[in-house]
């Protein structure tokens, strides 16, 4: 992992914290403080050597460092939950939306390195709720990242508009799209992911409650099973059709790739994104029972791979170069690939979900499919226009929910906080 | 009607809760001696003393007037340590009580009705409860507040039951949402009696298992299903209509005996909001009538009496507090007057013809209100 800004941040947070520590209640006692402070570092510089191969239980649980340029959970290494949550501001009056920015902020840099919110989820008054609703306590920091994103309809309110990226385009309306308000946009986004799904949850749960009043939840998606990994060496997940899904995803060690097609570089403008990348997320359900009756000839066709492997067609392994041309034309890897699409490359993220059924017996499962680029117009739209109007998959998906944001540059050190840079003009 | 009961406000009707309430440890054996005489007249109320020791105090009533009486000991915020009603002209009675060191009175109500007459009592020795006299009398207007909705709320019962028995069900569908405000403007003092609660309030799915509805379901929910869905009233339903009324009596009569603390009126505020949020909003309280808004309104009036009442404490102990939940109940009441034409009025649109989007601006706005809520206990007792 190539973001070397992003280092182990368990000290501002951890010194003297008066909180209880979710570490520290895990077993290593007294000074097990320093001890776990030291064994998550120490995971957290395995995994930004991008020599996490296989990421096992034993590191699972480690701390990803909350401070750096860019914003964590982007291109370090894809954990195994997702818990992913669109809001509508609330308030029109700006100060109390910086202090929620703020208070966010803090809340974060404490929840992923494993603390609890505010003063804890016990011990102090008893007439009052407590800061942390506690479900996480006694669990590790799990490896949570919290990354949040500002939607385009954010920058019509606060007086914004001239601040709003180009970059940042609402999507055109695709073929076959089938959305759902309820399911669709929003003014920020946070995106929670953790190797646990209680610890997503958790955070999810805690700064949804600190927003109240400011912002509302307009929509919520949980994910499991990553479908795309930003580790190459691990092995390639498999989505809900069990087809092998980012075998040729953006790793967090390209670091001339992720400058390239992931962050906003210094001349994209504007000046507050530099560091910062744009995020696509689109509910994509599956027919699952129709796709479960395909032939495996059908379904290998379809993808333009095999099954087993991963190979794409006409070659043995996963990794081998794919020949498009021996593909049939409309098969989904051939026509989503870079040189289908003028280069387009997309970092992708998504998680597969499955929200019990559908009333009538079906599966409600899919894909969230979450990818980050440095400009929506050159990423997704282009790959999207080809997949929409040709691609084999159509017959057994649908996209249900769509969202795009503006995700900003990471939060430097504990004085910096999400958006400084958009809403302080002296930045 | 919750499923779970409320903790935080308890009736004290026992001694065994009053035991509970003020903590006595020290108890003095109550001798001829010790005991308060208190004679009691059509206008008067004399007591042999104004000071005793803390523990087992008894009052050895003698009722000289001409008309039934009633005399309690009060604290200072008005709520009830023990009484004793309806002592006949002519008659004899000894109340005892535990009694905590503090200052409380003696009220003798001839008649059993009003403030009646008063006299001060100090309990001496062991440790004086101390507490801002802002809370005891924030206390003791909520008292008065729920005793008011209590009183207020019989005669529109009354209507509502009369309008039933008469078989009309056009004027009976008139009188139902306004003969339930009051109790929805102080649920968590109404509640605290946990008995009259599952009576008059239930709804069909919050009988518990083995209860028929046919026979065990009472109160205005099952009257609501006769008059909206049922569309008939028999024998059955004008028996439960007068049910109704006996059991709001019963409540009326109660009300007083409340145990409320400053934070127990501060939660029940959050509560009245909790309410809100896990019955109204989602439209099953009143699933047939659709009269949702109207007890979200009065749960909202309630849970703002409360708060407005602690105020001047809270506001001195959490200035940001106070002015987060000024801008909350404003954001949510203007909200609710979009549902209703009139601002005096409480005729709000039939929520089934309130939308998702808007019922979800509903909940936003209830979820905005209710978190500052929940914080201010914390700032009542710092």
């Amino acid at each position: 992992m190539t973001d070397t800004t992003n280092t182990t941040e368990t000290t501002a947070e951890d010194a003297g914290a008066p909180a209880p520590s979710r570490r520290s209640l895990i077993g290593w006692g007294g000074a097990g403080l320093a001890l776990g402070a030291a064994a998550a570092g120490g995971a957290v510089a395995m995994a930004r050597t991008g020599n996490d191969v296989d990421p096992t239980a034993a590191e699972t649980g480690a701390a990803i460092g909350f401070h750096g340029a860019h914003q964590a959970g982007i291109a370090t290494p894809v954990q195994d939950r997702l818990h992913f949550a669109a809001f509508d501001v609330k308030t029109d009056d700006r100060a109390a939306f910086v202090q929620l920015l703020k208070d966010w902020t803090r809340a974060a840099a404490r929840m992923t390195a494993g603390h609890a919110v505010g003063e804890g989820a016990y011990g102090g008054l008893a007439e009052a709720p407590p800061d942390d609703t506690g479900e996480a306590l006694g669990l590790k920091p799990s490896r949570l990242t919290l990354t949040i994103g500002f939607g385009p309809s954010l920058f019509e309110k606060f007086g914004l508009a001239d601040q709003r990226p180009e970059a940042l385009v609402d999507l055109p309306k695709f073929p076959g799209d089938n959305l759902e308000k309820t399911r669709s946009d929003g003014d920020l986004c946070i995106q929670a992911c953790a190797d646990d799904p209680q610890v997503a949850v958790h955070a999810i749960r805690n700064l949804a409650r600190i927003g109240f009043g400011k912002v509302a939840i307009r929509w919520s998606q949980l994910g499991f099973g990553k479908t795309s990994s930003t580790t190459p060496d691990a092995q390639t997940p498999r989505n809900l059709m069990g087809f092998k899904d980012g075998t040729r995803n953006i790793a967090g060690t390209e670091t001339d790739r992720l400058k390239k097609f992931v962050w906003v570089g210094e001349d994209d403008g504007p000046h507050w994104m530099t560091g910062g990348s744009y995020l696509v997320a689109r509910r994509i359900r599956m027919n699952i029972e129709t796709w479960d009756r395909t032939s495996l000839q059908e379904q290998e066709d379809v993808f333009g791979r095999d099954k087993g492997e991963g190979a794409p067609v006409g070659k043995a392994k996963e990794r081998d170069k794919p020949f498009l041309k021996a593909m049939k034309p409309d098969a989904h890897v051939r026509l989503a690939h870079p040189d289908s699409n003028d280069g387009a490359t997309l970092l992708r993220r998504g998680y597969s979900f499955t929200d019990g059924t559908d009333g009538l017996g079906r599966l409600d499962a899919g894909l969230f499919f979450l990818a980050y680029q440095r400009d929506v117009r050159k990423g997704f739209i282009p790959v999207q226009r080809s997949l929409s109007r040709t691609d084999a998959l159509n017959e057994y998906i649908q996209h249900v929910g769509s969202a795009v944001f503006a995700v900003p540059p990471g939060v430097r050190d504990k004085d910096d906080w999400w958006g400084r840079a958009l809403f302080s003009k002296e930045a | 009607m919750r499923a779970v009961r409320l903790s935080v406000v308890t009736a004290a009707a026992t001694a065994a809760a009053l035991t509970a309430v003020t903590g006595c440890t020290e108890k003095s054996t109550a001798s001829g001696s010790d005991a308060i005489q208190v004679t009691a007249a059509d206008s008067k109320c004399e007591t042999s003393t104004k000071s005793v020791p803390a523990g087992q105090v008894t009052l050895k009533i003698e009722n000289k007037g001409s008309k039934a009486t009633e005399v309690e000991i009060v604290f200072p915020d008005d709520r009830i340590v023990s009484e004793k009603e309806n002592i006949g002209p002519g008659t004899k009675y000894t109340l005892t009580a535990e009694v905590k060191a503090g200052s409380y009175e003696i009220a003798c109500r001839p008649g059993m009705k009003g403030h009646g007459v008063r006299q001060k009592l100090t309990v001496t020795g062991g440790k004086v409860a101390k507490r801002d006299p802002r809370l005891d009398k924030a206390v003791a207007a909520y008292r008065e507040y729920a005793q008011e909705q209590a009183d207020e709320t019989l005669p529109k019962a009354e209507a509502f039951a009369k309008a039933v028995k008469a078989g009309d069900i056009e004027a009976a569908k008139k009188e139902f949402a306004t003969s339930r405000l009051g109790w929805e403007r102080t649920e968590p003092v109404a509640e605290s009696f946990g008995d009259i609660d599952p009576k008059v309030d239930v709804r069909e799915d919050g009988l518990e298992d083995g209860q028929d509805p046919a026979t065990d379901w009472t109160g205005w929910h099952r009257l609501e299903k006769s008059l909206w869905q049922d569309k008939k009233i028999g024998d059955r339903e004008k028996k439960l209509a007068d049910q109704l009324v006996t059991d709001l009596t019963d409540w009326q009569k109660r009300v007083g005996k409340a145990e409320i603390t400053p934070s127990s009126m501060a939660n029940g505020a959050k509560e009245l909001l909790d309410e809100v949020a896990t019955g109204k909003v989602t439209g099953e309280e009143d699933r047939y009538s659709h009269t949702d808004l109207s007890d979200f309104k009065g749960n909202v009036e309630g849970a703002q009496k409360a708060y407005e009442l602690l105020k001047p404490v809270a506001k001195e102990n959490d200035a940001a507090l106070a002015t987060e939940l000024d801008k909350q109940f404003t954001a949510l009441n203007t909200l609710l007057d979009k549902y209703r034409t009139d601002k005096t009025s409480y005729d709000f649109t039939s929520y089934d013809k309130v939308g998702k989007a808007d019922r979800k601006e509903l909940s936003d706005a209830v979820n905005a209100l209710a978190e500052p809520l929940s914080k201010l206990a914390a700032a009542v007792v710092k």
